[in-house]
């Protein structure tokens, strides 16, 4: 048993609860963007109270990272994957701030009150009223979300490629049965 | 510890299972988007069906273009306090209101006509940033019942391009397959023509829920009716921005006050379709009072960068199944980004607030 080859528990339940939340949101995001059905706005309520939620993780999450490092990547890796593995985590971070963020700022800017899970807590604006920002940053949101379904998608295919190709124990340093050290 | 290829050999299987469950989940993706299922009625058909009947102008609104901005106040009178938890409504509230105006219709240069039908939106800023924000016409009912029969009422009403007027038999051909809104088609037609927007009736023609202190829920509709005499309509006016000089007038010479009347649904009233009017024997009351005191042009206006949604509901106030306040709330977000992004041309009506301007000065004194 080697702890430092593997995630740390809380590690490993903030990722799994947030890729949850975070794929649910991508659905749900891209199905208010087209929709005109009836569940339009349950959906809407929802997916502004998982953005928020999103956001407050990501940053605990940030937290969590300095105090346990992620376990390093086997060293035959060439240098290569390693550094598209690492930009692609950065890039991941980014997106799960700058998202609920920009989700924030374009009601913000569109004149739109930001009530939380129904009405129970309303948020403040965080930029100035302005339509014209209001229609970039809706568009900006519909871009960053393909671009962060697109890295989710890589995530996911190279976690697989891991875990059932190399079988390098990189994807079991995330799954359950850690403790499992990597070859 | 052994070296391993970067790639090591592995079953065509364990490939598969790499590559199955992205593509799952970029399949599943599209299809929530609407991408694989052409048949969907989504937000962009619904305002390309709008554009078909007239075409969008940049920068303004998709449908009720041409309109202006009004401020004022609504001041409750603690009526409908027992049925909805909403301060706006408490005894002695002042809650300030911007407002618009608007004639329903894509172009923002038609001609004021009549029997046009005439919009009054209103958004309420509650203390403690909470809104409310309503847009109500001067139909006694909504034409249709639900998002995918106002999709096929606009394409039956499109301009033919031969004649520049609707095909008849498009509109035959709805008529004939939705028999059910034959009522709510005869009841707009037939409806009193009042003499302009001040002593018109706007009604929410969706239901609503009001929400008590305690939680009870009541069906409502709304409405606001007019302090000011109401007259007839006449007849032909040359002047084709007549109604909205006619209100700039109005409001520059005084106040012009609303009541604020809603309907409490009864026991045989049909809640969640607004092609459906209500029994004329049920409880109303008289909620409060609206006052408009400015009017001013759309161009930079403070009604011109939010948008009306139903949906935008206060503490007290809560949507009812109706279907399609989603399908407002959908497409007037998506509406609002797209005119938001692009840069209008002058609006025809500029009334300038306070002061005549010399556009709304013209031929009326």
């Amino acid at each position: 048993m080697s702890c430092e080859k593997s995630f740390s528990l809380p590690s490993r339940v903030l990722h799994w609860l947030m890729a949850v939340i975070i794929l649910a949101m991508l659905f749900i995001g891209v199905f208010l963007a087209s929709t005109v059905g009836p569940d339009y706005n349950w959906l809407l309520t929802l997916h502004r109270s998982l953005g928020i939620a999103v956001l407050v993780l990501a940053l605990v999450r940030l937290a969590n990272r300095f105090c346990f490092p992620p376990p390093p990547l086997p060293d035959e890796l060439p240098p290569i994957i390693k550094t598209g593995a690492r930009a692609s985590h950065i890039l991941l971070y980014a997106l799960m701030i700058a998202m609920p963020l920009v989700g924030w700022g374009m009601l913000s800017a569109g004149g739109y009150p930001v009530p939380l899970w129904g009405q129970s807590v309303l948020l403040p604006s965080i930029l100035p009223h302005d339509p014209a920002l209001w229609a970039w940053l809706r568009s900006a949101h519909t871009l960053l979300a393909f671009l962060l379904f697109g890295l989710v998608l890589l995530h996911i295919g190279a976690a697989l490629f891991h875990g059932l190709i190399r079988r390098d124990g990189v994807l079991q340093s995330m799954t359950w049965q850690a403790g499992h050290d990597r070859k | 510890m052994a070296m391993k290829p970067v790639v090591p050999s592995a079953s065509a299987l364990r490939w598969f299972a790499v590559v199955v469950a992205p593509t799952a989940l970029a399949l599943g993706f599209l299809w929530a988007g609407g991408w694989v299922s052409p048949h969907r009625l989504t937000q962009r058909r619904v305002l390309a069906s709008l554009g078909a009947v007239d075409w969008a102008r940049p920068g303004f609104r998709r449908n009720h273009a041409k309109g202006v901005c009004v401020t004022g106040s609504f001041e409750g009178n603690g009526n409908a306090s027992p049925l909805s938890a909403a301060s706006v409504f408490r005894r002695g509230q002042r809650t300030p209101v911007t407002g618009r105006f608007a004639l329903a219709g894509g172009s923002p240069f038609q001609a004021d006509a009549p029997s046009k039908v005439r919009s009054m939106a209103l958004r309420f800023m509650l203390p403690d940033g909470q809104e409310w924000r309503t847009g109500m016409n001067d139909i006694p009912v909504f034409p249709v019942r639900t998002p995918q029969e106002f999709n096929d009422l606009q394409l039956a009403s499109q301009p033919d391009p031969a004649t520049g007027k609707p095909d008849p038999t498009r509109a035959n051909a709805f008529r004939a397959a939705h028999p059910w809104l034959k009522t709510a088609a005869g009841q707009i037609a037939h409806r009193p023509l009042s003499s302009g927007f001040a002593d018109d009736t706007y009604r929410s023609l969706d239901s609503f829920m009001f929400v008590a202190e305690n939680g009870t829920k009541t069906a409502v509709r709304w409405a606001m009716v007019p302090v000011q005499g109401v007259a007839p309509a006449a007849g032909y006016v040359e002047d084709p921005n007549y109604l909205f000089r006619r209100l700039t007038d109005d409001i520059q010479s005084r106040a012009l006050r609303w009541r604020l009347v809603v309907t409490v649904a009864g026991s045989r009233d049909v809640i969640d379709d607004a092609s459906q009017g209500w029994a004329e024997d049920d409880r109303q009351i008289d909620a409060g009072t609206l006052t408009v005191t400015t009017v001013g042009s759309e161009e930079g206006g403070p009604c011109t960068g939010i948008t009306f949604d139903p949906l935008i509901l206060p503490q007290g106030i809560a949507p009812s199944g109706d279907p399609v306040l989603s399908a407002r709330s959908a497409v007037y977000m998506r509406s609002f980004a797209a005119r938001s992004g692009e840069k209008p041309a002058a609006p025809a009506v500029s009334p300038v607030s306070g002061a005549a301007s010399g556009d709304a000065e013209g031929k009326q004194s």
